[in-house]
This record gives C-alpha cells, structure tokens and sequence, in this order.
C-alpha cells in the first residue's frame, strides 16, 4: 500500500517581519520540509531606471540612495565612475578618499543592519539594540557631510557636492578606534552563542560551483571560498592604496557568511582609518565648469560662472555617446550600472544590476530540503533589500 | 590590456563567421553577434580554457523604436580567472524569438524574465516565463520608449467598494518635458518645422 501525502501551500509575506521588506514567497511544504520555493518580487517597484530615462544625470544620483537605501552612498558611486568614465574625468585625490571612506561606512552600515537582523530573526533580540545606536552614529556621519541621514544625493560625477564639515575627521577618528570593540561585544553575543550556531552553521550551504553559476558576488561568493573583492582585482578610486584583507569562508553556509561580515567591517575600519590619515587637503570636485557648478560666492562676480551655473541646472552636462558598465564591490555584492549616454544630458538607458536580484533568485535552491523554521535564517544571511531588487 | 587583446584575437579567431565585430573599450571587450549564434558563443565563453567567463552578470534589452530591429539585447559576462569582463551584443525585431540561455546559467532565469516583462522580448524554451517586477495582471512593457512614464493605471482605496481599486491615470498636471537646447542652436520644435 502506497502512503498518499499532499504538500501544503504556504504564503509567506508579503508583510512579514523576517522578510526584509515586501518579499512574498510561495512554500510548497511537505510536513515542514520546505519542497519549493518561489519567490514573487516587485511589490516595491518604482520604476528607477525608466525615471532615470527621463531625468538628467545629475537628477538621477537621488535614485540610486533609494536602491539599497541602508547604504546609500556605494550605489551613487557606481553611477558617478560610469560617468567619469564616459567624460574621462580626473577626480580630486581628497574627493576620492572621502567617497572611499563614505563607502566603508556604508559597507560598515549594511553589514551591522544584516548580522544583528539576521540575528534577531534566529532569536537575539540584543545584537539589533546594541547594533543600530552604532548605525545611528554613522548616520550622523551622513547627515552631517551630506545633510541626511540616509538619502545622502551626495556624490558627482568629478568628486562630491560639498567638502567635509570642520571636525568630522576626528569624530569619524573616535569612532573608529572604539568601533572594534563594538564588533567585539558583538561577537561575543554571536559567534560562539549555541542557538545562534545551530541555527546558522550547516544552513543553506552553496558550493563554489553554485555560486558562480547563481551569478553570486560580493559576501554571498567569498563565503563560498572564491576569493574575489572588486575592491581588490579591479580597483576604482583610491582602493589600490588601500591595505586591507579579503576574508573569505570555508563551507559556504549561513554562518561563514556570517563570519565573513564580521571580518568585513573589521578591514572597512582599517580603510577609513587609512583614508583618514592619507587624505590630502585640496579641491573636492573636478574643476571642469562644465560639470561642476561653480562655488555660490563666484556667482556674484563672474559672468561664466553664472552661465555655468544656470546651464547645469537647467539642462545639465552632455555626456558622450558611449555605451559603459561600471561595477563597484557595494557591501551586498557587485553593484553594476549599465549606462548608454546619446550625447544628451540624459541617459538614454541606465540598467542597474542589483546583486540581491541574483541572490534571491537562488532562494529556491538554498531552502530546498531545508525545514521552515530555516526561511528566515537563509533569507537573513542573503542580505536582501527590497529597494535594489525591486527597483 | 595585453591579455585582452590576446584574449579578442583568440575569440574572433576561433568563432570567426560568428563575430560580426569586435572592440576594446573601457577595458571591456565588446563583441556583436548574430541573435541565433548567442546560444554557441555563450557557451564558447564559459568553457574554453582561454576565456572562462564562468558568471553571467547580467541580461538586458535596449529599445531603438525608429529602428527595423528594435531591441538591441545586451548580455554582461565575468571571468573571474583572467579578470576581464565581455559585452555581447545583437539586434532583434520585436517578433523575433530568441533561445534562452538558462541551460547553460540558471541565473538567466530572472534576468531572462526581467527583459521580458520589461520590453516584451519572448525566449524560446524558458522555463517559466512570467512577469516579474510588475504588478499581477499587469498590460504593457514599461521601459519601452513609447510607454508613457505615468504609465495608464492609478490605484487607490476605495471606501465604497472596500478594496483597492484601478483607475485609469489622471493627473493634476500633465508631465512636463522641457527642452533645454539652447534657442540659438535651434530647438527641437523649431528645427522639425525648417525641415518640413
């Protein structure tokens, strides 16, 4: 006699705490061994590239704070070297040590929100509390070279809007030389706890194999023992006077993972801290008035500079026609930006390659087999944010 | 950029007839297909021992509406071995079907579906072709460029029906596009008229 068993059908999201934001994902579960999973995205979709179509380049940095919006700033990097590529830009050494250490930050930012969230969703409540008055410092550090806290609209094509505020130096220096600490008190929470091992090591493990044909970058690929960092093997900005270590984890599963965000913010420390000792004084943007605008106090005075002034606000800066992709190592994986220019001043398409899209395609291969009760878990440990997979 | 142009010759040498053109730019190799040979010069990619671009980065499509062929299909490799990066590139009508290549990278799978609920471009033997990023039920392919950016439908909740309802866009103010060109150099408005 043959047993009968029928598969149950469970709807998970689209709002539910564990999913990051509005994933709703179909379960096809036999008892609660997850048999299938799929997937349904674009609840937050906005339509960012078919505005940035429509907007000039300097319109369009906004949208890219509203991709991965818990780190802002990566995103607008990504655009602003596709840019400086196409225009054969120099940018300003400071300029290039403050959106290398801006990045760090933002890679410091997303990497706290991941491990305490990823923590709260196996059952730490106090990593997140610890963890977001952290990030609340940081974005301070936003607020105050950018204006806010999270939508930072802060780099240009040729540099960044606005020098550092007078004093931000040091406070960043502060924070820095007590951060590590905090990854410490962190870890101590974390990486040996019981539950939080049992319910991370073993857990949605990806073979290197998997994680190049699943187009996996960035903590997702090195977890699985592929040693690759854009920030190492094909360097932007200053990244190549950089020192710092690529970790990368043995066995591929949610708690290599894990441990790799943990090392990652350690070496983003010993970059700001660089960067802050290197930085030169000197201009912040480049000084081409064809694409920067000119200080407020010349307006005034010169002629040009108003003209420069009202032309790259009304119609902004002509790019050449060129066709480019320019990828940068964001704190969740590559972050791309497919820019083909007409030789207006709007793009006449700017794809953007999210590295959550790939990670979360995957879903179905990771959960398969693995029980309900390990959803959040592997879900927490891909690093997913609705604002870049939905675009 | 060395192993780049080695890497170029190689590719046109060994896929001669298939390569309609090929250049170096951005460091980047970018190469122009036919649609029907995508299947083999992807795989040529990935496997041979000279290239191994083992990651598909991404897929997408452009849309030239003046054109006979439309879309242009655009699709992003990675090798992670020799650290370089590959552009191929091809033109298609907008009846034309094109193979999928989710057998050789199962990650084509979204990227696939993505092009197609964004431009309508249809894939030959995909597995689950279906809209992805766009709402149930969704009419049209929004990053084409004669799709309004208003696009045609509004929702909002209605108390009387007590559930989100549908209604057709209805603006305040119509999208304004101003053309910034400068009157001397002739907008776009007037120069369309001197050629009339």
């Amino acid at each position: 006699m043959s047993k009968q068993t029928k598969t149950l059908n469970l709807n998970f999201g689209p709002q539910h705490p564990a999913a990051h934001g509005v994933l709703r994902l179909i379960l096809e579960l036999d008892g609660e061994v997850v048999e299938k999973a799929d997937p349904h995205i674009g609840l937050l979709h906005r339509g960012t590239e078919k505005l940035i179509e429509n907007k000039t380049y300097t319109q369009a940095v906004p949208y890219f704070d509203r991709l991965d919006y818990v780190a802002p700033m990566n995103q607008e990097h990504a655009f602003a070297l596709a840019i400086e590529k196409i225009l054969k830009i120099e940018v300003p050494i400071r300029a290039q040590f403050i959106r290398v250490m801006f990045c760090e930050i933002g890679r410091i930012l997303s990497h706290i929100l991941n491990i305490t969230t990823q923590a709260l969703d196996v059952g730490a409540l106090t990593p997140s509390l610890w963890g977001f008055e952290e990030r609340e410092t940081l974005m301070t550090f936003y607020e105050r070279v950018s204006g806010s806290r999270l939508h930072a609209n802060y780099f240009r094509a040729g540099g960044v809007h606005q020098d550092m505020p007078r004093g931000l130096d040091a406070d960043i220096f502060e924070f820095i030389k007590k951060f590590p600490n905090i990854i410490n008190d962190l870890e101590n929470l974390l990486t040996e706890n019981r539950i939080f091992k049992q319910r991370n090591v073993d857990i949605g493990v990806v073979s290197k194999q998997d994680a190049l044909d699943y187009s996996f970058s960035g903590v997702m690929l090195r977890g699985s023992n592929v040693p690759w960092d854009l920030r190492k093997s094909q360097p932007y900005d200053c990244y190549d006077q950089m020192e710092f270590k690529i970790p990368i984890g043995k066995n591929g599963d949610c708690y290599d993972r894990y441990l790799c965000r943990v090392e990652e913010m350690r070496e983003s420390v010993k970059i700001i801290d660089q960067c802050l000792q290197k930085m030169p004084k000197g201009p912040i943007k480049s000084m081409d008035g064809k694409i920067s605008p000119p200080p407020k106090k010349e307006l005034k005075e010169s002629m040009e500079a108003l003209i420069h002034h009202f032309k790259l606000f009304t119609e902004g800066y002509r790019v050449d026609k060129d066709e480019i992709y320019t990828a940068v190592e964001a704190p969740k994986g590559e972050f791309g930006v497919y820019l083909i220019s007409d030789g207006s001043s709007r793009p006449y398409k700017c794809k953007i390659r999210a590295p959550g899209f790939s990670h979360l395609q995957a879903m179905d291969y990771l959960i398969k087999g693995h029980m309900l009760a390990d959803v959040p878990a592997v879900l927490g440990s891909l690093d997913i944010v609705f604002g870049e997979i939905d675009r | 950029m060395d192993n780049l142009i080695n890497l170029e010759k190689k590719i046109n040498s060994e896929l001669t007839t298939k390569i309609n053109s090929s250049k170096i730019k951005h460091n980047q190799i970018y190469l122009t297909i036919d649609s029907n040979d995508i299947t083999d010069v992807i795989l040529f990619l990935k496997t041979n021992d000279h290239a191994k671009f083992k990651q598909l980065i991404d897929i997408t499509a452009v849309d030239y509406p003046e054109k006979d062929h439309r879309f242009k299909m655009v699709y992003l490799l990675l090798s992670h071995e020799f650290n370089t990066r590959v552009l191929i590139e091809f033109y298609i009508s907008e009846s034309e079907k094109i193979p999928s290549i989710t057998k050789i990278y199962p990650s084509a799978n979204w990227m696939e579906r993505e092009v197609f609920d964004m431009y309508g471009v249809n894939f030959q033997n995909h597995p689950d072709l279906r809209r992805i990023l766009t709402d149930y039920g969704f009419e049209g392919h929004p990053l084409r460029k004669d799709f309004p950016i208003t696009g045609h439908n509004e929702v909002r909740y209605s108390e009387e029906a007590k559930k989100v309802v549908y209604e057709p866009v209805k603006l305040e103010q119509n999208y304004r596009n101003f053309d910034y060109e400068s009157p001397w150099e002739g907008t776009k408005y007037i120069k369309n008229q001197t050629k009339k």
